[in-house]
């Protein structure tokens, strides 16, 4: 009862209720418009968190990112493009659907879904979050170890990529950890005699760099490209006869995303791609699919907005991100001095629910903002890229540069813009480099403090059940691409 | 299907060291070695102060692992060749270059008229020629930006021969 009346704090506070509607509407024009979303977005509006206490900037950064998760699909149905990468499903059946002219039922189907998702993934946050932070309490420094390489093994099954390429990012990830003075010994690594390096690498121009800056190298390639816009006459919710269709395949797909979300490193890319394969696999007319089907929309929709709850389990019970912009999130977190982990739950439940339940407005207030504003935030995609790309890069800049007003914070932003740019082309994520980078401390730390438990006896991280299972469940993880690649190919073949 | 298996054909035909798979491997690799010597002037704790490992093992076995991993995908690379990448168009190497204009001008004359060069360079090479719009871009919102930072967050900026004029 108490953890309920926690979560309703942020309805009784005017400023909480001002960021929450300020991070939901921004979040949709973010995840709008494509190439930017809820990651990138976030990235950029992290500095300016600053200015806000720690509680109103976790929850404006997790305002962005429900409504960010949503908007890339008014991109998808209107102009067959995904505002989000989690969005990519749902153009499969909403770009076709609105063809037919039912661009409003397309959208109506997706607000829903997406809400009903949302929803049901802050309900499974507010129970796993604490039983997974109480089990947390059993571990000790191996544990976090292998639970940290667990972590990181996942990258290897994330998106369409190949698993090694992402191992390669998230390896060099947590190498950019190293900069600096190694917190054991004060050496210096990696530092190049610039007195600016022995700090370390910062989050901010790293994340900046990679996803804001990259993206508009990204753009510059694609300055030719025409986007086939619908016109959007009004929303529509669903009717009885969708409801009947599709209700099944709602809450079916809203558990995956919940479980997916969960996963560390995934998040509601891989959630809304195996939502909508499974809801293909249960539908009575698998053949409407890719056609405009109003289950494959719904099926999409509810999987990647359902991973937005589950991916902040791992965040906040564990301190390991649940996707890439929960990496955003962790970030937001550290640099506001909060350390995520089961004592967050003992000694700051307030801030802990007061998360959660603005995580639950947050999903019932861009169900409002979209059912009654996706027209007009439609025509945000006409903004020319000509004139966005710019003002991006005038306010990363001074972003970046904000934090410690250094400007080799900026320099670093922009030399991680063009890495980025040069690691997509050839096929290697970027999500992974800043999932190693907050990981890098926790895996070397703990390694070095488990070999001074075990005296510098490896072997005895096996004597361990729980980092045992870790290690287990990592070797599973590397193992699930090639399996799966496998199975693919025996199905072509 | 038919395309990207004509890519890969086309990326077959190519002798290997013009091949994308081979170039990138030897780029992350040469980098890697260079981190890795580099790794071996770290300063070494002494066996009493030392817990664990030295300080320079665990990036150094990181960076063998990125080695070892990079082999792995060229060797994969070589029965299953990636697809050949589009060239990169004219505005992709504009947009690059101002990324270093902003670097010289904001170190030699001032930040924001670095930011506000790259925003007019930028918008007029993706297309953008009408004066109103790039007198938008370059000046009235690196001016709201200025405005933004500098009151509400408190932030100052660094000198040059702009923001000396609005600081004195």
């Amino acid at each position: 009862m108490d953890n309920l009346l926690l979560m309703l704090a942020p309805l009784f506070s005017s400023k909480l209720l001002l960021v929450l509607f300020f991070g939901t509407l921004f979040g949709l024009i973010l995840g709008v418009l494509p190439g930017l979303g809820p990651t990138t977005g976030g990235a950029l509006i992290l500095p300016f968190t600053m200015t806000l206490d720690p509680l109103s900037a976790i929850v404006l950064l997790t305002s962005i990112y429900c409504a960010g998760t949503y908007g890339g699909a008014i991109t998808a149905v209107l102009i067959n493009t995904p505002g989000t990468p989690a969005a990519a499903a749902t153009c499969l059946d909403g770009y076709p659907l609105a063809q037919k002219g039912e661009a409003g039922r397309a959208l109506g189907m997706a607000t829903v879904s997406s809400t009903v998702g949302g929803i049901f993934s802050v309900v499974i946050l507010v129970f796993f979050a604490p039983i997974l932070a109480q089990l947390a309490y059993e571990f000790g420094q191996p544990e976090y170890f292998a639970l940290a390489i667990f972590g990181l093994t996942m990258l290897a099954s994330i998106g369409e990529g190949s698993p090694i390429k992402n191992l390669i990012a998230g390896a060099f990830g947590i190498l950019i950890s190293t900069v600096g003075k190694d917190f054991m010994t004060s050496i210096d690594r990696f530092t190049f005699g610039i007195n600016e390096l022995t700090e370390g690498i910062g989050f901010i121009p790293v994340v900046v760099g990679l996803f804001a800056m990259s993206e508009m190298l990204t753009q510059s390639t694609l300055i030719n490209q025409v986007f086939n816009r619908i016109a959007l006459k009004a929303i529509k919710l669903p009717s009885k006869d969708d409801y009947k269709k599709t209700w099944k395949t709602i809450l079916r797909s809203s558990g995956i995303g919940s479980f997916i979300g969960v996963l560390p490193a995934e998040g509601g890319t891989v959630a809304s791609l195996i939502g909508y394969s499974e809801a293909k696999r249960f539908s009575k007319n698998p053949e409407e699919f890719g056609k405009g089907s109003i289950e494959g929309i719904a099926g999409a929709e509810a999987a990647n907005n359902a991973a937005t709850g589950g991916a902040m389990v791992p965040t906040l019970a564990l301190g390991i991100p649940g996707s890439a912009t929960t990496a955003v999130i962790l970030t937001g977190l550290i640099i506001h001095g909060v350390r995520p982990g089961p004592d967050l739950f003992r000694e700051q439940p307030d801030f802990l629910y007061g998360i959660f339940g603005a995580m639950l407005i947050a999903n019932i207030l861009f169900f409002i903002f979209g059912f009654f504003g996706a027209k007009i935030f439609a025509r945000i995609t006409l903004v020319p890229n000509k004139i966005l790309w710019p003002m991006i890069f005038a306010v990363s800049v001074c972003g970046t540069y904000s934090l410690n007003q250094s400007i080799i914070d900026v320099w670093i932003m922009l030399f991680f813009g063009v890495l980025g740019f040069f690691m997509r082309r050839y096929g290697f994520s970027v999500v992974p480099v800043i999932i190693g980078l907050i990981l890098g401390e926790l895996v070397e730390g703990t390694l070095r403090q488990s070999l001074v438990i075990f005296d510098g006896n490896w072997l005895m991280f096996f004597t361990r059940p729980i980092a045992l299972t870790f290690f287990i469940l990592s070797l599973i993880a590397l193992a699930f691409p090639l399996i799966r690649s496998r199975k693919i190919k025996k199905n072509n073949d | 299907m038919k395309n990207v298996q004509k890519q890969k054909r086309a990326n077959k035909s190519l002798p290997f060291f013009f091949r994308d798979e081979f170039r990138v491997s030897l780029v992350i690799i040469l980098i890697s070695v260079a981190l890795l010597i580099t790794t071996f002037t770290f300063d070494i704790v002494p066996p009493i102060l030392n817990r664990g490992i030295q300080p320079a093992t665990f990036p150094k076995a990181l960076l063998v692992l990125i080695i070892v991993m990079t082999l792995l995908i060229y060797y994969l690379a070589t029965k299953n060749p990636w697809k050949v990448e589009k060239k990169l168009p004219r505005s992709f190497f504009l947009t690059l270059s101002s990324f270093v204009i902003f670097v010289v001008v904001s170190k030699t004359l001032d930040f924001f008229l670095a930011i506000s060069a790259l925003s007019i360079f930028v918008s007029y090479c993706w297309g953008e020629k009408r004066l109103f719009y790039l007198l938008l871009v370059g000046i009235i919102f690196p001016i709201i930006v200025f405005i933004f930072f500098e009151t509400i967050l408190g932030l100052r900026f660094p000198l040059g021969i702009i923001t000396n004029i609005y600081y004195s």
